[in-house]
């Protein structure tokens, strides 16, 4: 049992790596922006595993409830502010690789490349 | 057994990445990161971020599924390249990823009270809360009010990636929308020849909309405020774009009232912050904005939560505007 304490530090290095695979090793535009979001997904996924205690719950005060024990919440109040802004800038990257295709005709990086080496 | 649950969500979150990473097919691919958020929401419900949950599922199941399927529609739905996996890729990651896990022995354990992120100034913001501000959830107050700055600054990142996106994909010089009636491609051949979503999504547009209020105000006492507001409302707006297309989307909130509103967000959140100094305060100090401290505070949050779910809701439909109007190449 002590080590199911840890599990979710694996799933988030797995999921974070994974991400970081798309990232480096494809070549289409949008799969690193997808592998991007992942990547980003497994950080959120660590600062939240970073906010819970035993036997807590969500922080929300209930009144003349006095031995409650709450989990963390700034790690919350961070993510939650940081997935909004993780879609603004996927949004923004995606804006990007469309002008890519229209500049281009592709989204293949190798094939951008060619095309700069052959100008 | 929430911890086997727990296990068990973890464990189909590690499969569906590496399933999104693996699919050549970018639809799918897209897709699967649907599930993968919606996962991700469990996840953070599971372990007591309400506020967090609602915010991933909101945005990442569905506002981010929207996006890529719009970028997809304007560029290419298969990657060209052959998947080969890159063995030096391939072993930089497994290497990084045994250090990492390596790593983790020295963490402590989930749910450990003693943890040293437990121990820092969190405790005082659960403790002080209800004597400062008063308001049952905390992550609002800290939201809102002791981490104040730091919002704003997100706030004015979501505005600046909005001007970003409508600089690149040019807002107005993007596709003319036809003015003679005339239906455009892409919404031609999409739900609106299907009866059942379009009457369906038609009777559920209104309470996502209300709901997505309900959220807003109700940011105070439960989960929820404005940046998850903003999503479900333009969640809605959004709905209603895909079912009955782009134009009469842009009739009932049109481009003008988008800038209005993303800027007008921004602004108004900002003006909070000067009217504290105007009347005698720091710079987002709320205090002074009512005769009580407490109510000052109260009434501080409430208008810059409503400041920040207008301008997500203005930005997140603007941008998807960007997208949905552009013509493809």
């Amino acid at each position: 049992m002590e080590l199911f304490g840890l599990f979710n530090y694996w799933a988030f290095n797995v999921v974070l790596m994974t991400g970081f695979y798309a990232v480096i090793a494809k070549g289409n535009l949008i799969k690193k922006l997808i592998g991007l979001s992942i990547l980003q997904s497994a950080v959120f996924l660590l600062y939240i595993t970073m906010d819970k205690v035993d036997g807590g719950t969500a922080p929300i005060i209930q009144k003349g409830m006095t031995d409650q024990v709450f989990s963390n919440p700034l790690p919350q109040v961070l993510i939650l502010t940081a997935i909004v802004v993780g879609i603004s800038t996927t949004a923004l990257g995606l804006a990007i690789v469309i002008r890519i295709k229209e500049a281009y005709g592709t989204i293949e990086e190798h094939e951008v490349q060619n095309q700069d080496q052959d100008k | 057994m929430v911890v086997l649950f727990a296990v068990f969500l973890l464990t189909l979150l590690v499969f569906t990445a590496v399933a999104i990473v693996r699919t050549d097919n970018l639809f799918v691919a897209v897709m699967l990161t649907g599930i993968f958020s919606l996962l991700m929401a469990a996840n953070f419900f599971v372990l007591d971020a309400a506020d967090v949950a609602l915010t991933e599922a909101a945005i990442g199941a569905g506002i981010t599924t929207v996006l890529f399927l719009g970028a997809l529609a304007l560029t290419a739905e298969h990657e060209k390249s052959v998947s080969t996996v890159r063995w030096l890729s391939m072993g930089v990651v497994i290497v990084t990823t045994l250090i990492l896990i390596y790593a983790t022995f020295e963490k402590p354990r989930l749910g450990d009270p003693q943890a040293p992120v437990h121990q820092h100034v969190a405790p005082w913001y659960l403790e002080q809360t209800p004597e400062l501000i008063d308001i049952p959830n905390v992550v609002t107050a800290i939201l809102g009010s002791f981490r104040g700055y730091d919002t704003l600054g997100e706030l004015n990142v979501i505005l600046t990636a909005c001007i970003g996106v409508l600089f690149i994909l040019g807002g107005r010089r993007g596709k003319h929308l036809p003015s003679d009636g005339k239906v455009l491609p892409s919404t031609a051949h999409g739900l609106r020849r299907h009866l059942i979503p379009k009457v369906v999504g038609l009777l559920a547009i209104p309470f996502i909309v209300l709901f997505g209020l309900y959220i807003q105000f109700h940011g105070e006492y439960g989960p929820g405020g404005g940046f998850q507001a903003g999503a479900i409302v333009a969640s809605g707006i959004i709905l209603y774009a895909l079912l009955e297309g782009e134009e009469k989307a842009l009739q009932a909130v049109p481009r003008p009232v988008l800038m209005g509103m993303v800027i007008g967000g921004a602004i108004l959140y900002g003006a909070v912050g000067i009217a504290g100094i105007v009347l005698g305060g720091n710079f987002l100090d709320y205090s002074v904005l009512a005769d009580n401290p407490v109510k000052g505070q109260q009434l501080g949050i409430l208008i810059i939560e409503l400041g920040v779910g207008i301008t997500v809701c203005g930005a997140l439909l603007s941008i998807f505007h960007a997208f949905a109007t552009r013509e493809s190449v």
